[in-house]
């Protein structure tokens, strides 16, 4: 790996992190195609950015809380619920053709960009006008 | 009960793409919950450690975790990470949203026409 895909996987990184803690959404979406653009196979760019994610998720969760915006029972509940689903996603993954898991990837970030679109556009309420 | 229909959901959309799932939480938990924005984003990335964790494991047993790779791209993460919350405390991230949104649409394109 040349030096400057370092750098620049680094600091795509950076601001994987910020969408991350500003949006809640961010940290996988951007790891995952950042992954297969540096050559990882689809399954293997979802499996570590997982991996990327928890420390990105804890530190974002550690700064919340101490923001006092974390409900933790709510989190424990949904956090422990997920795992059924993350064995189901695993074995659907493993399961699909590499191309169309990566084109079911590209339908789910235009969802994403567009969900984002619309809390942005639609709803002032969701985003706290700056002073 | 709404939470762990979440908590399913999530788990699934989290493991199959390799997103933490805040997709599907903060918008449930707003929607389905009644939480206020920053509640629901900061209830979904608790809820992320957990739910990562359980994919990286399941996936790790089938050798398909790239340590090295994570290692990369989520260290640098974790600082940005710190910077996005502070952020989020005092700004206003509509045009942000908006800009970022346009970024993931043409990742998308990318994927499906590449």
């Amino acid at each position: 790996m040349s030096t400057t895909t370092i750098v620049l996987a680094m600091g795509l990184g950076v601001i994987a992190g910020v969408m991350s803690g500003l949006f809640g959404v961010g940290g996988g979406i951007l790891f995952v195609p950042m992954l297969v653009a540096l050559g990882l196979g689809q399954v293997e760019a979802a499996a570590t950015s997982l991996l990327a994610v928890v420390p990105t998720a804890a530190v974002g969760t550690w700064r919340q809380a101490r923001y006092g915006n974390l409900r933790l029972r709510p989190a424990l509940m949904i956090g422990v619920a997920s795992i059924v689903g993350v064995e189901i996603g695993v074995q659907i993954a493993t399961s699909l053709p590499e191309h169309v898991l990566r084109r079911l990837f590209g339908v789910l970030l235009i969802a994403v960009a567009v969900q984002l679109a619309w809390r942005a556009v639609g709803s002032r309420a969701s985003y706290p006008e700056s002073r | 009960m709404r939470l762990v229909l979440i908590g399913l959901v999530a788990g699934i959309f989290s493991s199959l793409f390799g997103v933490g799932g805040g997709i599907v939480i903060v918008p449930l938990l707003i929607v389905g919950a009644a939480f206020g924005t920053k509640e629901a984003t900061a209830t979904s990335l608790g809820a992320i450690v957990i739910t990562a964790l359980a994919g990286v494991t399941l996936y790790a047993v089938r050798g398909k975790v790239d340590v090295g790779y994570a290692a990369l791209v989520g260290i640098p993460a974790m600082g940005g990470a710190i910077l996005g919350t502070a952020a989020q405390q005092r700004l206003s991230s509509r045009n942000l949203a908006v800009a970022f949104a346009v970024l993931l649409a043409a990742l998308g394109v990318w994927l499906i026409a590449g």
